[in-house]
């Protein structure tokens, strides 16, 4: 194996991120991923310059075409029965979270591999730089998994001295660009051709064709040299079976294969909620993942990891390490909030959300995970103080719940995550003036006089001077003021109440 | 999804549950509900100490504020055989939260129980109206009436009785306008660019009007069609079947 290692005494360098130097950042400070958590802009003006990028409406639309396709709300009858069975695995799951985690635990550790169980991101992503140091690494291939962008893996290793090269496609081009993944399973899905084009020619040196085979070629050749070269190989796992240690990751371009078959030296991360039951629950969660993140029954490729390479086999890791972390979700058990961690990331949830699309994709979430899934998600996690308000980022639509495959409430989540953040802060003017309203519009006379104050306003007031107000300032700016002269008024009945008095009394 | 029971003969009176947005913003949009309501036969009473469902509280994270206000309209609504509202947001929000917001006995309440969305009283009961109107409308879903209260054929039915009338369909149709609630002004720059797609779909029906349901909807898409100089109009449900009423109230 690692037939590609530089003889000993040359430390290998990735060949992909030659020329990397050379590229010019075009992209946001909240798009990059050298973000740092802490300096998030807030949401507003985030949003604001996201929804005003040149480029954001075509993004919108192909992922538009993508939700169109996907036909949310509308699961074919077989699709509906895998849903069902896939929703009830995961629940099955979450039941007996940490049982399931110690059989996996033990299974893998019967099959040689190490096992690291660690609660924060930060042991996380230091277990996995342990294990690189120890073993003298200076280039890792890894493929693609947003639980190592979670735990900011990625920049950990590159601070160790490691040069660390993303080989899925999409997420290569992400790493070139210097911008975090956009969407859960399409990491460059904000980008066009041209995009890529540009990209990859600055990346060369040289210019190259827009032309996507062309493109392609260009970086497989790229990365073919470093699964030679690379002396450890870092994957992530979709699903993770119980009564046998087998991780499943899922793939469309074989990247997985090479990562987990050409070095000597292979780690593994998941989150905890990445167990399930049994191998054979596969036969339901595979299909009913692809379905739901690129409407495709299975991918091209579904690599099943069984193990180190025992005495006898001709490939596969000499040494297979399985990083298991926490990072905040096991304390969600037993609350509401636990229904996000059955989750299996299929990202349908960020096609099928207008924000997400409006936004250009989940950039402007500015954390890990973006659109729906992320904005429950991302405040629940372990050091995401900075994320607490995300919920908000949300017009409540309710299309995320419709298009989940194992049938999360995510819009109920986010109703419930926005009095969670409101129950955190201090009490402020926004605490007091919802009592303050609760008081009055609670209270029908207050309620009336309120109607009437909003009636004299509207009439006395004019609306250029009104869309000035606090808070209506805040609809004015792209809008008119609506008309609230007419507050209160009401036809006369032709059945009803007779007279002059405009309203029913209670029967 | 709380499923509503409902009376299967027409009821004799109905209490109309105005909202809080129809009422301070929406006059045009609840004088044609009375009106419809009052051709299929029924009395429209309005309860005087009705207020609002407290949504914009329980969707700014404020659930204890939302659930007193949306006390006071359940009390407000007691006794009532029918009640019927023309916004499917506020229907929505009263069928999907009164009973996380005041208790499991909230369910049994008149105001919950006897609810009716505007079309979905219509679809039921107004049959023998003799509606014809010479227009063409394209139809917006609105999210909270699609998805939770589940409701997604009675407009068409109801616009399918009018004759003379073309529904053009546009893409996306259930995809939201953007407004949200209180999103509305916590990112006006997204809403608004939500909104744009929104009309953007909606002009390629070349329709004389924009319809829906809802009035936060329809308040949404107008004031934003108003000021980037489009000529697109919304009208409420009840607005083109109360013009395509042959003996109009």
């Amino acid at each position: 194996m690692s037939t590609g290692t530089t003889a000993k005494g040359e430390e290998p360098r990735s060949t992909a991120m030659r020329g990397v130097a050379r590229v010019t950042r075009g992209h946001p400070v909240w798009s990059g991923s050298d973000l740092d958590p802490g300096q998030r802009p807030a949401l507003r003006p985030m949003t604001a310059e996201a929804v005003a990028r040149e480029g954001v409406g075509h993004t919108r639309q192909r992922l538009e075409v993508l939700g169109r396709e996907r036909a949310s709300g509308n699961w074919l009858p077989w699709e509906s029965e895998l849903r069902d069975r896939g929703a009830a695995i995961r629940r099955e799951t979450l039941r007996d979270l940490d049982g399931y985690l110690s059989r996996l635990a033990a299974q893998l550790e019967s099959r040689g591999v190490i096992v690291h169980r660690v609660s924060s991101a930060a042991q996380a992503r230091e277990a996995v730089g342990r294990i690189a140091t120890d073993h003298g690494v200076t280039l890792v291939a890894k493929s693609k998994s947003m639980a190592t962008e979670e735990i900011g893996l990625t920049a950990h290793l590159t601070t160790l001295g490691i040069d660390v090269v993303e080989t899925d496609l999409g997420e290569y081009i992400a790493q070139v660009a210097g911008e975090r993944p956009s969407h859960i399973v399409g990491p460059a899905l904000h980008m066009s051709r041209q995009d890529v084009t540009d990209l990859f020619s600055q990346l060369n040196g040289d210019p190259l064709p827009p032309d996507p085979d062309v493109l392609a070629s260009y970086a497989r050749e790229r990365l073919r040299a470093d699964f030679k070269a690379a002396q450890m190989g870092i994957c992530g796992v979709n699903f993770a079976a119980a009564d046998t240690g087998t991780l499943v990751v899922v793939s469309n371009e074989g990247n997985v294969d090479m990562v987990a078959s050409q070095p000597d030296l292979l780690v593994a991360v998941m989150p905890v909620e990445k167990v399930i039951p049994r191998l054979a629950d596969i036969g339901t969660l595979v299909p009913l993942l692809c379905t739901a993140a690129n409407k495709e029954f299975t991918t091209a490729y579904q690599t099943l990891l069984s193990g180190a390479r025992r005495p006898g086999e001709i490939d596969g890791p000499a040494e297979f390490h399985c990083v298991i972390f926490d990072n905040g979700r096991t304390a969600l058990l037993g609350t509401p909030e636990e229904e996000i961690l059955a989750c299996i990331r299929c990202g349908n949830c960020q096609f099928s959300c207008p924000v997400f699309r409006t936004l250009g994709g989940g950039h402007a979430y500015g954390t890990t995970y973006g659109g729906p899934v992320g904005a429950v998600l991302s405040p629940l996690l372990g050091e995401a103080t900075r994320d607490r308000d995300l919920p908000f980022l949300c017009s409540l639509c309710g299309a995320c719940a419709d298009a989940c495959p194992v049938k999360i409430p995510l819009d109920d989540l986010l109703v419930a995550g926005r009095a969670t953040y409101e129950a955190e802060q201090p009490r402020g003017v926004e605490s007091f003036g919802w009592t303050l309203w609760s008081r009055f519009w609670s209270t029908p006379a207050l309620y009336r006089a309120t109607r009437s104050a909003a009636r004299i306003a509207g009439r006395l007031i004019p609306a250029g001077v009104l869309g000035r107000l606090p808070v209506v300032r805040l609809w004015a700016s792209g809008r008119t003021v609506p008309d609230v002269s007419h507050a209160g008024d009401r036809p006369r009945g032709r059945s009803g109440s007779s007279g002059g008095s405009p309203e029913g009394e209670d029967r | 999804m709380t499923v509503v029971s409902r009376p299967g003969t027409l009821p004799e009176r109905v209490a109309l549950f105005t909202t809080c947005l129809a009422d301070f913003a929406a006059p045009g949009p609840l004088a044609a509900t009375i009106a419809v309501l009052e051709a299929i036969g029924v009395e429209v009473v309005v309860p005087r100490d009705q207020t609002c469902c407290g949504q914009p509280a329980l969707n700014s994270g404020f659930p204890a504020q939302a659930g007193r206000v949306l006390a006071q309209t359940l009390d407000s609504l007691d006794g009532a055989e029918a009640v019927v509202t023309l916004a499917g947001s506020c229907a929505a929000m009263i069928v999907h939260h009164s009973t996380r917001l005041l208790g499991a006995e909230a369910a049994s309440r008149s105001g919950v129980r006897n609810l009716w969305e505007f079309t979905q009283f219509v679809a039921a009961f107004g049959e023998d109206l003799d509606l014809e109107l010479d227009a063409t409308v394209t139809y917006h879903d609105g999210c909270h009436m699609t998805r939770l209260l589940g409701e997604r054929t009675a407009p068409r039915t109801v616009l399918g009785r009018i004759r003379g009338l073309r529904l053009v369909e546009m893409p996306d149709s259930d995809t939201c306008c953007g407004f949200g609630g209180t999103f509305s002004a916590k990112f006006p720059e997204l809403s608004v660019a939500m909104a744009d797609v929104k009309l953007d779909n909606a002009a390629t029906a070349r329709a004389e009007y924009v319809v829906s349901a809802d009035p936060g909807c329809l308040m949404q898409l107008q004031t934003r069609a108003d000021a980037a100089g489009r000529s697109i109009r919304t009208r409420h449900i009840a607005e083109i079947v109360r013009d395509a009423m042959r003996t109009p109230a």
